[in-house]
């Protein structure tokens, strides 16, 4: 049974903006070789964080909306926390009304985008 | 003799008239609450980052657990303080 996640990760901001893409690629590898589907991602780019994390007051913030098996979750978890570059990461599965909200603010993005 | 029991007042009482109070995902038919938009859930936490009670905020039970897991998931993601000074007047 597959079912719908989303999830958003912070990465330290003392990487270049290579470095960070390096790491979301291998994120992206990571989800794709365990059979995931990703539906869609979202780079926010660096942000302030509300409170210190690891002494750090921004991060990079990076989320993925995907359809995989619940034991992928358990394997990309496994992979963050092994990654010292992620300093603080979420995974939540979403339910129908979650689905649907996603994929409003999906098309509200992608109309803004051609606006500008 | 007639007894007149009613009391008078000179100035009228002041009688408070509230507006009643509702649960706007109800109102406005919004069924997920979203941990990612942190200025939307800046409106259900107090100036120290609080979650305010339901019977502030008028929601109903069903979206006021909601609403506090989204605000509890956007602290874990550093988009709410856990605690603060004046986060209302920071904004």
């Amino acid at each position: 049974m597959l079912k719908q996640y989303e999830t958003v990760f912070i990465m330290t901001p003392v990487l270049s903006d290579e470095q960070m893409k390096e790491t979301v690629q291998k994120f992206e590898n990571i989800l794709v070789e365990k059979g995931a589907e990703i539906i869609h991602q979202e780079n926010w780019g660096l942000r302030k964080l509300e409170y210190q994390i690891q002494k750090k007051s921004t991060g990079f913030y990076h989320l993925f909306e995907f359809k995989a098996d619940p034991s992928v979750v358990a394997e990309l978890e496994l992979q963050y926390r092994r990654d010292e570059k992620v300093i603080r990461y979420l995974t939540v599965s979403l339910d129908k009304h979650a689905i649907a909200y996603s994929e409003k603010r999906r098309n509200l993005r992608k109309a803004r985008e051609e606006n500008n | 003799m007639a007894q007149q029991t009613d009391i008078k007042y000179l100035t009228p009482i002041a009688v408070e008239i509230r507006q009643k109070k509702y649960c706007r995902f109800k109102k406005s038919g919004i069924k997920y609450i979203d941990y990612k938009d942190g200025e939307f859930l800046k409106r259900f936490v107090n100036e120290q980052g609080r979650i305010l009670p339901r019977r502030l905020t008028g929601t109903s039970l069903k979206y006021q657990k909601k609403v506090a897991q989204a605000v509890k998931r956007a602290r874990h993601l550093a988009l709410l303080p856990f605690v603060a000074d004046n986060l209302k007047t920071n904004q």
